[in-house]
């Protein structure tokens, strides 16, 4: 079988807010078509690592970073490269779902292909119809594509920017604890929808559930005040931790 | 579909770049005339006063030495009268509205003629004064102007008291009435206190706005180039003073009149910024805490 | 706790001891139902006030309705007070053609330094510059009128209108001699003094847009002026609107700066360049001298539209703000 390739990988990783170090040298690899999860107590970084991929994290007033992230072999945090570029390239999905209010649910999903100058009307359409598909929203709004976007339930407008993520077929989606604002249905499906999306994508997603880490993720990371304690299989992790602060985190001694 | 440059995204990033740009445009396009107005009129305001200036009444032209004496002590006179009757009216409507009756007609229709009377422009008010005091006095009069200012005091102090009275929360209220006080003292002696610094903001605005304003006291109060503290007389005001002075074809009489704006502006500027350091002191401070850093850190480096 | 005070005040027992003991024996519930019944008296005082103003204001007028009609009054262009001929036309074209060239300069121009002050600027110097914008609010309108006088009005005679006569010359907007004072200048002054009105508006308005909500712009690789469209401009136009028309209200009631810079001639001139007179400038200009009951009672009239105007749009502005927030509710 042939190694599957790294779309992503970080190498000393480190994520300031100002004169705060709140991400501390970090290098993972990610490989192509796979989800992988990043778990850890509230505040230790997770978020702020995963935002630091797409370039989202400087954003911040103060806030820098340091250390490289390579997509596809190229260091975005090179100096000429224009953070706009890379984010075609590394879609996000939030924790509050975010449709645009003043879109329709057809435009929210097509917006980024919009944004990148695609005019063709038949295109947009065609690919508007394979993302909904491809975020198990078609049938639910087929007939309702120009109210707005802010008309669905939580669950549906997660799933709506899903679908706009994956419309510009970024290679990387970041999820940003994607399920935690809501309810135990909607989080099932989006869970289902996760396990669809890795045979495309390569999913990065933080969550403050370890159980959702368990279900869904291939490979998870250990976090703890913004240093990596350990990371690997997921079977391995929740299974037979290596490292005693992971395995105190897994079985509820802290966190 | 990797990280390449298109021709679009050229576009894209001339449309950005010139968007910014625009916004900077219109930021300095705004600061400069303010900046200009208030550099203007200090330098030609400053430079235009003297002793004579706050100690004389008006001489004759051609006579130097003049000064606006009487106008100062006008505006402090009509500014007192209105205040007199605008601000404790206005505390008491600001309570009723924050306090009772929330849902009834007369707190709605109250509510409506506080709005109504916001939104009038000056010089209808004067026209208001003129109608109600200075046809049956058959002359102008300070206590018109006085009413004027009045009206233009008492719509910012009720609804700046009512703003503050609700940002209270009930719970206060409740411990009051729990400790067994009737529901007025503790309006009175609780909550109306407490929320002092707000509501005495309040009320120095709305004096501020009322020293600075001309159109109502125009044909109420009228102008006087003599001392005068009879209320049943027509009274001299700054505002008014310098605009006389300044649509006149006298320079001496002009220069006063930039010496009058550079007075009136420090007057109001001055009571509009201290009430609102006073509010929002910490704010105050923490800017210049920040000011502060910035500055250090670059000496540092 | 209520209960207890009820049964007291049945029995008509004097007040409970305590840091009350200064009242005349008046029980609790008494003494709240006259201090209920005072500030409604006051309130109502208020009101009845209010209604009596206005019904006075419309009586005086009343001689000028008579004579001239209401319907004639606003659309003759004939004000000769010499000879107690009294048409208004050209107050309501001064008030609406200043207002609305102001509007046309500050309204794009407060967007923007809204959104400069919130989006390019670190928070502690969009609230330094923000309070120098807040500032303008604050300046008396004489000192403007002063400012427009001495220093915008030459500026305008000896910069502006060349420029504006080499360029756009041929446009009747730009015909005749300028000295300075006129349509022009009052408009760019009335600009300057309703910017502070709109910015504020607005940027309460685009403070309301949550931060993921414009991170999600970004993160679909927008560059900011795109993100700023998409993510802040857009659900906030209402919201916008309503700033506008209110800086529009306050435009039309301006007065002194007006007066001292639009020259004051009663007739109407296609130019920008001419002087002319807004209602609320020739109300400030002639009431004190007017010699005729019926120059009174025109001048008032005038009043009224003007009182009235301004509260329509100051009524439609609130409305659509209050719209807005119920929509955008926190």
């Amino acid at each position: 079988m042939e190694e599957a390739k790294t779309i992503l990988s970080t190498k000393n990783l480190e994520c300031y807010f100002g004169d705060f170090h709140a991400v501390k040298g970090i290098s993972i690899e990610y490989k192509e078509k796979s989800i992988n999860a990043i778990i850890g107590p509230s505040g230790c970084g997770k978020s702020t690592y995963l935002r630091s991929l797409n370039r989202i994290h400087e954003e911040i007033p103060g806030a820098y970073n340091k250390g490289e992230v390579n997509l596809l072999g190229k260091n975005i945090y090179e100096k000429d490269v224009d953070p706009v570029l890379i984010r075609r390239n590394i879609g996000m999905v939030f924790q509050k779902p975010n449709p645009f209010p003043s879109l329709s649910i057809f435009d929210n999903v097509v917006i980024g292909l919009k944004l990148q100058g695609v005019k063709n009307k038949a295109l947009l359409q065609e690919k508007a119809e394979i993302s909904l598909r491809k975020a198990a929203l078609w049938d639910e709004v087929k007939d309702k594509l120009n109210k707005p976007g802010t008309s669905l339930s939580g669950g549906q407008q997660q799933r709506l920017c899903i679908a706009r993520t994956i419309a510009v077929d970024p290679p990387v989606i970041l999820m940003d604890e994607p399920t935690s604002a809501l309810d135990p249905i909607a989080t099932a499906s989006i869970e289902e929808l996760m396990l669809e999306l890795k045979k495309e994508f390569c999913v990065i997603i933080v969550t403050h559930n370890m159980q959702q880490a368990a279900r869904v993720a291939d490979n998870t990371a250990f976090f703890v005040l913004g240093e990596l304690i350990e990371q690997g299989a997921s079977e391995q992790i929740f299974t037979n931790p290596k490292q005693k602060k992971t395995e105190d985190y897994i079985t509820g001694r802290f966190g | 579909m990797m990280i390449e440059t298109t021709n679009y995204y050229r576009w894209r990033k001339f449309k950005n770049r010139f968007f910014q740009f625009l916004l900077i445009l219109s930021a300095i396009a705004v600061l400069t005339p303010i900046f200009l107005i208030v550099q203007y009129t200090f330098v030609k305001g400053a430079s235009s006063l003297n002793f004579d200036f706050f100690t004389n009444l008006p001489k004759p032209v051609g006579e130097s030495g003049g000064g606006m004496r009487h106008a100062i002590i006008g505006t402090l006179y009509l500014v007192a009268i209105g205040a007199a009757i605008a601000v404790p009216l206005g505390i008491m409507s600001g309570i009723y509205l924050a306090e009772f009756d929330k849902k009834s007609a007369l707190s709605r229709i109250l509510s409506f003629s506080i709005d109504l009377l916001t939104g009038v422009p000056s010089i209808i008010v004067g026209i208001f004064a003129y109608i109600l005091l200075v046809v049956p006095l058959k002359s102008f009069n300070a206590l018109a102007g006085g009413v004027a200012l009045s009206i233009i005091i008492l719509p910012i102090v009720t609804r700046s008291t009512e703003e503050i009275l609700k940002l209270v929360p009930d719970h206060i209220r409740e411990a009051g009435l729990a400790l067994g006080l009737p529901r007025w003292k503790v309006i009175f002696m609780i909550i109306v206190p407490g929320s002092f610094k707000g509501i005495f903001t309040g009320v120095m605005l709305a004096i501020s706005r009322a020293a600075g304003e001309t159109a109502p006291l125009l044909f109420t109060a009228f102008g006087n180039m003599y001392m005068s503290y009879r209320i049943d007389q027509p009274m001299a005001s700054l505002p008014v003073q310098i605009y006389n002075y300044a649509i006149s074809p006298f320079e001496d009489w002009q220069r006063q009149a930039w010496g009058g704006a550079f007075v009136l502006i420090i007057i109001v500027l001055g009571i509009n910024l201290t009430s609102r350091a006073i509010i929002n002191r910490n704010e105050f401070v923490n800017f210049f805490i920040e000011l502060n850093k910035k500055f250090k850190g670059k000496k540092v480096k | 706790m209520e209960q207890a005070l009820n049964q007291k005040s049945v029995n008509n027992s004097p007040a409970p001891e305590g840091p009350d003991s200064l009242h005349l024996g008046i029980p609790f519930k008494l003494q709240d139902k006259i201090n209920v019944w005072v500030l409604r008296t006051l309130a109502f005082a208020i009101i009845t006030m209010l209604a009596t103003l206005v019904v006075l204001l419309f009586k005086q007028s009343g001689e000028a309705v008579k004579e001239f009609g209401l319907w004639n009054f606003i659309s003759t262009d004939n004000w000769n007070p010499v000879e107690d001929e009294f048409g208004g036309l050209s107050f309501l074209y001064g008030t609406a053609v200043s207002s609305i060239l102001a509007l046309a300069i500050a309204a794009p121009v407060s967007v923007a330094i809204a959104l400069f002050l919130n989006e390019m600027l670190p928070a502690w110097l969009g609230k330094f510059l923000g309070l120098f914008v807040e500032m303008i609010a604050a300046i008396p309108s004489i000192v403007f009128g002063l400012w427009g006088i001495y220093y915008l009005a030459p500026f305008v005679k000896e910069t502006l209108t060349p420029l504006l006569k080499s360029t756009l010359g041929f446009l009747p907007l730009f015909q005749g001699p300028s000295f300075g004072i006129g349509m022009l200048t009052a408009s760019l002054i009335l600009a300057i003094m309703i910017v502070p009105t709109i910015t504020s508006i607005c940027r309460e308005v685009f403070k309301t847009i949550p931060g993921h909500q414009k991170e999600a712009a970004l993160a679909l690789g927008a560059t900011r002026f795109e993100m700023i469209k998409l993510a802040i401009l857009s659900p906030s136009f209402s919201g916008i609107m309503g700033g506008v028309v209110l800086g529009f209200g306050r435009a039309l009631g301006e007065t002194m700066a007006v007066a001292m810079v639009i020259g004051n001639s009663t007739s109407i001139s296609s130019s920008l360049l001419a002087p002319a007179s807004t209602m609320a400038s020739v109300i400030a200009n002639e009431y004190a001298e007017a010699d005729s009951d019926l120059h009174v009672a025109a001048l008032c009239l005038v009043g009224i539209f003007l009182f009235v105007i301004t509260l329509i749009i100051n009524f439609a502005a609130r409305s659509i703000v209050w719209h807005f927030n119920r929509k955008h509710a926190r």
